[in-house]
């Protein structure tokens, strides 16, 4: 399997546009680790996602949000995110976001319950932003709402 | 996302990460990660392909309650096509759009230098 090396392929994108600073990626060095105490049939889950539900808020002023469902569009607008446009589309939303299949799950008592809220994460350039602002709001959001595990689905 | 699972973890809730970034993924480092070697756009599966997606999803819930330390990765073996020409495609740089890719740039440059200057930008 001949894997894409986007560390590589973004870093000459980059140079390409005349940016003269290579992006830096996070690097944990010590990951943490929370294992469940309770069947999966016991667990509430929740969905983290980078499409934009409010594309209307300035990309450099978007911040974490906590959304209901009836906020989700049917097609939210994918353009200004990175993803392969050439390639492929994202007319269908469940390629991306994992919300039918979920609920189909908890209907039949395979998990214990989709969370109420789902949870926006802008692709951020400032990790700063990332670990003490926008984290931490997905965080306390899914303690609110007893969340055991999060699904995090990046575009 | 890794930075967002981290701090997840940290608050007591598990996370699985299903994406199609793997070498950005295994330099971050991530609790649990389901890989599926995809274009980007569809973390999930190929577009309308219902089973794909939710084997990723069934997946990850499995790797949820199953892995035992961090850094647990699975590599689902989805393919997008028989034929991976597509990998070329992703930020691609050739000299039909170079001069397309400074003149995006520039604009970025210029936007970002107005939203600073106006105040534009998160506190």
């Amino acid at each position: 399997m001949n894997t894409i090396n986007y560390m590589q392929r973004t870093r000459d994108l980059y140079r390409a546009q005349g940016f003269d600073k290579d992006y830096v990626w996070a690097k944990t060095d010590d990951i943490p680790f929370s294992t469940l105490d309770k069947p999966l049939k016991d667990c509430t889950v929740a969905i983290v996602t980078t499409v934009v539900i409010e594309p209307e808020i300035p990309k450099q002023m978007r911040a974490a949000a906590s959304y209901s469902f009836e906020e989700l569009p049917d097609r939210p607008d994918t353009d200004e995110l990175a993803w392969d446009k050439i390639t492929t589309n994202t007319d269908d939303r469940q390629s991306y976001f994992p919300l039918e299949v979920l609920e189909a799950l908890a209907a039949k008592g395979e998990i214990g319950g989709l969370a109420p809220r789902f949870h926006f994460v802008p692709t951020e350039y400032s990790q700063k932003n990332t670990l003490e602002k926008d984290a931490p709001a997905i965080a306390a959001s899914c303690l609110e709402d007893k969340v055991d595990i999060a699904l995090l689905v990046p575009l | 996302m890794c930075l967002t699972a981290k701090v997840l973890e940290e608050a007591g809730i598990t996370t699985v990460i299903i994406g199609s970034a793997l070498d950005i993924v295994e330099h971050c480092g991530a609790p649990r990660f389901v890989f599926n070697d995809l274009p980007l756009g569809n973390p999930l599966g190929k577009p309308l392909d219902r089973a794909m997606q939710r084997s990723s999803i069934l997946t990850a819930l499995s790797l949820a309650t199953e892995a035992n330390q961090a850094g647990s990765i699975i590599l689902t073996g989805f393919r997008f096509s028989e034929s991976e020409d597509w990998k070329a495609n992703y930020a691609r740089v050739d000299e039909s759009n170079r001069e397309e890719l400074l003149r995006l740039g520039e604009e970025n440059r210029k936007r970002r230098a107005m939203n600073n200057s106006a105040g534009v930008n998160r506190k």
